[in-house]
């Protein structure tokens, strides 16, 4: 086997991978805070790529301006459902939450292909176009760029939860709700900030990923891939939608290379199905132990 | 008004159909339904046959997760299994159509099985990824095999009865309709005995149900199975009345229609499959009726329709989740007691 080969397919499936793994830590940071299972986060995802392009082609805003607007529509997005439609639902089953967020996908799908219809576009370049190689492999420069991206967003993550006040009361809630409240958290303004701090984290994944593929409204089949990742890893493990993101991205990559890109979701599933059987609470998550 | 419901025995009791105003009611509709495709046009033929179709594997799927609790989202996969065994039966061996129906429904409840597996070592959204799993495999397995037509998928003739080819929206009616009418009495029945008692108390509380000496994986399999079945059932009268089958007949969006479907006509009770999936199947309908009549003063609505449809449906699921959580069953609820008392309370 050609080593050259393998080696750009990895990094090509690597940096896919980072996108994973960052779209992956919204989801959990939501789940983690609200036991919200938040199907739509690929929907949201699609709808900050659109942002990105209505700020920069539509209101003619360079790039590097329409960048945050973009991560801030989706933030103030994520506020808006939280208030809208998850809080309403506190206390309801799981179930019915997350069709709620089913719900919410249509809707953002819908309204993403009325506002610029179903054909596929490619956002304005902002990059630079200089090929990277790692030794002699060649990498896709927009594709190192969101690897760099998105390990850089992940570790301020990953600070922010250790070290900032905000973190460590996620964490406490994430834990235990009553016991939160009950040392003066407040609980619903944490439910609030993870929503939005995700959302705009998903919408600046759409961006990096609208960037390389270019968006559609079908852009929403991302999101399926990464409820994989963090099955994968486990739905409440940060290290899991890591592990789990660059483990689907290098899988997809690998199995688009040398089965056919029709293989692609089917390995994945496939490789999910097994490790439910074996680690049903996928490779991190915690197995919650029931009680009557 | 009504007064008072006395029961002297306890066959009477223990009647589906408790009530002569039911029974005169349901047999009203009865009849309904036999003169309907007499007056109906061809057009309200077809979306009769359409809505049948799809209470009946909403009526399936209710067994499962409204009835049983677990989130399934491979019910249009399990009609493919259906759908496709109907095709290569009725291409390959030419069978009769009851047999291909029932051999359909038979495969696709094993599939069910095997996909239920999991169910005893995961829950809730793991089990529902499961099953999307399962559904992306039996697609890909479908769209990759030469006995399924690879992509092209399958056309099939017409199902035959005595000589009668059952073709029309018209004849076929008379296939799908009391076939649903069967499933749908079956599954009203199914709850009345010791399985519906069991799926219940599993879905109440799994824990409580197994304490109480249920046996976990047999009765989850179960449901699992007569599920399938039905969708299995409805995926085979899919294929007869539509007579193509491809690998894109029954995407991912079609499991949460139907899952939909029961939540908009309200989950855990009969009456709620079939509103839920008649108004999903409907919905778009009238959608398009309003972009026709809009045509004149705004031209593109034709061209919003889709989208607007894709609005319409998530707008329906969440705003039923957060204002109506127990659905068209509930409002009908609602609405016979006002009758009741009618008109000395309002």
């Amino acid at each position: 086997m050609d080593t050259l080969f393998l080696a750009e397919v990895t990094l090509a499936g690597l940096g896919a991978g980072a996108l994973y793994a960052l779209t992956g830590v919204a989801f959990v940071l939501i789940y983690k805070a609200t036991r919200v299972v938040n199907l739509a986060i690929g929907e949201i995802l699609m709808l900050g790529g659109y942002a990105f392009l209505g700020f920069a082609a539509g209101l003619g805003l360079s790039p590097w301006l329409a960048l945050p607007l973009a991560i801030a529509a989706g933030g103030a997005l994520g506020w808006l459902v939280e208030r809208a439609l998850i809080r309403p639902m506190l206390g309801e089953s799981p179930i019915s939450v997350f069709m709620v967020t089913i719900g919410l996908g249509s809707i953002l799908a819908g309204v993403v292909q009325l506002g610029w219809g179903a054909d596929p576009l490619r956002l304005p370049e902002f990059m630079p176009s200089t090929p990277v190689f790692i030794g002699e492999a060649y990498l896709a420069p927009k594709v190192a760029i969101g690897f760099v991206a998105a390990a850089v967003v992940i570790g301020l993550f990953l600070a922010l939860f250790r070290f900032s006040r905000g973190g460590v009361a996620l964490k406490a809630t994430a834990a235990d709700q009553g016991a939160a409240y009950s040392v003066g958290i407040d609980v619903p303004r944490v439910f609030s900030v993870a929503w939005i701090l995700a959302c705009a984290t998903a919408a600046g994944a759409g961006v990096l990923i609208g960037a390389i593929g270019g968006i559609s409204p079908t852009m929403g089949v991302f999101g399926l891939s990464v409820l994989v990742v963090v099955i994968i890893g486990g739905l409440d493990s940060i290290a899991g939608a890591l592990v789990g993101g660059l483990l689907i991205g290098l899988v997809e990559a690998l199995a688009g290379a040398f089965l056919g890109g029709e293989f692609k979701l089917v390995v994945t599933f496939a490789l999910l199905l097994v490790l439910l059987m074996v680690r049903p609470y996928g490779l991190f998550g915690t197995h919650e132990i029931e009680r009557l | 008004m009504r007064i008072g419901t006395l029961k002297t025995s306890y066959a009477a009791d223990e009647a589906l159909f408790d009530t002569p105003t039911q029974r005169l009611l349901l047999g009203l509709l009865a009849l309904g339904a036999i003169a309907f495709p007499f007056v109906a046009s061809p057009y309200w033929l077809f979306l009769a046959c359409l809505c049948a179709i799809n209470v009946a594997s909403a009526t399936g799927l209710n067994l499962l997760t409204g009835y049983t609790g677990l989130v399934s989202l491979g019910q249009a996969a399990f009609m493919s299994v259906g759908a496709y065994t109907v095709a290569v039966l009725e291409i390959r061996l030419g069978t009769p159509f009851f047999i291909n129906l029932l051999v359909g429904a038979g495969l696709a409840a094993m599939i069910g099985i095997l996909v239920g597996i999991p169910s005893l070592k995961v829950k809730g959204l793991y089990l529902a990824i499961a099953t999307i799993a399962a559904s992306v495999i039996l697609h890909f397995l479908f769209a990759h095999w030469s006995l399924t037509g690879e992509s092209r998928g399958l056309s099939m003739p017409p199902a035959r009865l005595f000589g009668l080819t059952l073709d029309q929206p018209f004849s076929l009616y008379w296939l799908i309709m009391p076939v649903t009418c069967l499933m749908v009495l079956g599954a009203a029945n199914l709850l009345r005995t010791r399985i519906g008692r069991a799926f219940i108390a599993i879905r109440d509380r799994d824990i409580s149900a197994e304490v109480l000496g249920i046996p976990l994986l047999r009765y989850k399999l179960t449901s699992f199975a007569i599920s399938s079945f039905y969708a299995g059932l409805a995926g085979g009268l899919w294929a007869y009345f539509f007579r193509v089958v491809t690998p894109e007949s029954f995407p991912l969006v079609n499991s949460i229609f139907y899952l939909a479907a029961i939540i908009v006509g309200g989950m855990g009770t009969i009456l709620g499959g079939i509103l839920g999936a008649v108004f999903m199947t409907l919905v778009p309908e009238l959608l398009k009726f309003v972009a026709n009549w809009a045509t004149p003063i705004y031209p593109d609505a034709l061209a919003a329709l889709a989208p607007v449809r894709t609005i319409v449906f998530g707008g329906l699921i969440v705003g039923f989740l957060i204002f109506e959580p127990r659905g068209l069953a509930e409002i009908w609820r609602r609405l016979r007691r006002f009758f009741h008392l009618w008109p000395f309370r309002t």
